[in-house]
């Protein structure tokens, strides 16, 4: 399980996180969906210890990721997958090196690197492009990649920052399908940052939105969906005029 | 005033520790072998061999205008055998090392500092610590130990030119034979002249990466932060060669 407690992240005068707290239970996918710029990708980086705390903490089976030693990161990251906002992907390696990458990190026998390659790419349906360079890759197919790199992994979490922003609505709902095809086949824990709320609704067990720096509201998508919440209602609805009449308050609400 | 100077004297302090924090981390990074050792090889054929077409152009021509001005300052005052101990020891102590150090500040360095920066912007390094490497071990320690290495052979084939062409113009332009080059050549040489230079080259290549290499890791922004980065890894690297010029020369000479 994966637990943000009271997380508070500033940089420079800006805070951006201000008391984030969640739970991400094992075996489900879990939404944080929020305004651009609120720190949606900012907490999930925390996650990895790609940024530690100004103060609270982020634990990943119970251990606490800012206070683990070098070799206890390490081995923290190599149960979680992260699949970027713009994949990411190594532009001087091809795809088949991008994916085994992390494979001989983790010391997998060559031989099964090469199944590991093969079946990654057949789960996101691109399969051949293992001689490919990121380079000639589209943006939706780079994704993909992205999302095969960290299957590859066999990960027991799937962090997905911003999976299907800057995609066409095609492109979009066919990572929202191999998304979920990855949890169902591969049984992993998702937390997925995001404000395309097709997404959210796809992929996601439970969403969380992120308001002010703190969880505004977490439940499961039907209840997120029927919630009154003017802040959340505003946000999933899309209604920018619903915002003069929206409660500002940042109370958290559980449903 | 007074606030003035405590907040340059903090901030030169900051920077100091930063830059103590970065060694001490490509120290941990050079721990684990394993993960570099194949990169270095990757890092010394671009780094080594690809730079000596510059290294070699430029030693060509201080060769050449080296045999000349020598011929110039000497003639009528003293022996123009002199011509080649000057092109030697100017060659092999100081010219072939800072005039290929300086380039390769620009080459080595701005490629080093414009490759990681756009990885850094791009997220490919976070990527890189989310599978598990830490980048000091896979990006930092191949370049720094592939330039530290390479930089001595490459200035090393530059000394030798520069002497080759300074040879070639004095028999050519200079009314000078090889038999009286060489005799001047070898009249104040010492072995010392050799590996100062190369003790010298090997210090440049590694100040090079590693200011490439930092600037390129802590770049912010986009393309303008990573144009920012590659400038003041050129800057920074140029200022650094002349300043261990200096160096060295007060405490080998």
């Amino acid at each position: 399980m994966i637990t943000f407690e009271d997380v508070h992240k500033r940089f420079g005068p800006k805070k951006v996180l201000e008391g984030f707290t969640l739970e991400v239970p094992d075996g489900e996918t879990t939404v944080v969906i929020g305004y651009s710029g609120t720190g949606k990708s900012v907490a999930l980086k925390h996650v990895v210890g790609l940024l530690k705390p100004d103060s609270g903490s982020v634990d990943v089976d119970g251990g606490t990721v800012h206070k683990l030693d070098r070799a206890e990161l390490m081995a923290l990251r190599s149960t979680v997958g992260f699949v970027f906002q713009f994949a990411a992907l190594f532009d001087s390696m091809t795809v088949r090196e991008n994916i085994t990458l992390g494979l001989k990190r983790q010391r997998v026998p060559p031989r099964e690197i090469d199944e590991r390659v093969y079946e990654s790419l057949a789960l996101v349906d691109m399969d051949g492009t293992e001689d490919r360079y990121p380079i000639e890759l589209s943006g939706g197919m780079r994704k993909r990649v992205g999302i095969a790199r960290a299957i590859a992994l066999r990960p027991r979490y799937i962090l997905y920052d911003e999976p299907t922003s800057g995609l066409d609505p095609v492109t979009s709902a066919v990572i929202n399908q191999l998304m979920v095809r990855a949890r169902e086949r591969l049984g992993v824990t998702g937390l997925v940052v995001t404000h395309d709320m097709s997404s959210a609704y796809t992929v996601g067990d439970r969403i969380a939105m992120l308001y002010n720096g703190v969880i505004r509201q977490v439940g499961a998508v039907e209840q997120i969906q029927k919630t009154h919440d003017p802040i959340v209602r505003q946000f999933i609805d899309g209604r920018p005029e619903a915002a003069d009449d929206a409660d500002r308050a940042t109370t958290q609400v559980v449903l | 005033m007074y606030k003035y100077v405590t907040n340059k004297v903090a901030l030169g302090l900051k920077r100091m520790g930063l830059w103590g924090r970065f060694l001490v981390d490509t120290g941990r990074g050079a721990r684990e072998v394993s993960v570099w050792v194949g990169l270095t090889a990757v890092q010394m054929r671009r780094i080594g061999v690809q730079s000596l077409p510059i290294a070699l152009f430029i030693a060509v021509f201080t060769g050449i205008v080296l045999a000349l001005l020598s011929s110039y300052t000497l003639t009528g005052a003293v022996p123009m055998y002199f011509v080649g101990t000057l092109v030697g020891k100017a060659v092999m102590v100081e010219l072939a090392p800072v005039l290929t150090g300086l380039a390769l500040a620009g080459r080595v360095g701005a490629n080093i500092a414009a490759e990681l920066g756009t990885m850094r912007v791009t997220e490919q390094v976070d990527a890189l610590e989310t599978l598990a490497y830490d980048p000091f071990s896979f990006l930092v320690v191949p370049r720094v130990l592939a330039a530290t290495l390479m930089f001595p052979v490459v200035i090393a084939l530059a000394m030798a030119t520069g002497v080759v062409s300074g040879w070639f113009t004095a028999i050519n332009l200079l009314d000078l034979s090889t038999v009286e080059f060489v005799k001047g050549l070898r009249l104040f040489h010492e072995f010392k002249d050799i590996w100062y230079g190369l003790v010298k080259a090997m210090s440049f290549g590694f100040v090079i990466a590693l200011i490439g290499s930092r600037n390129g890791l802590t770049t912010r922004g986009g393309a303008e932060g990573v144009g920012l980065s590659t400038m003041q890894a050129v800057v920074l690297s140029a200022q650094m060669i002349l300043v261990l010029d200096a160096f060295w020369a007060v405490v080998l000479l």
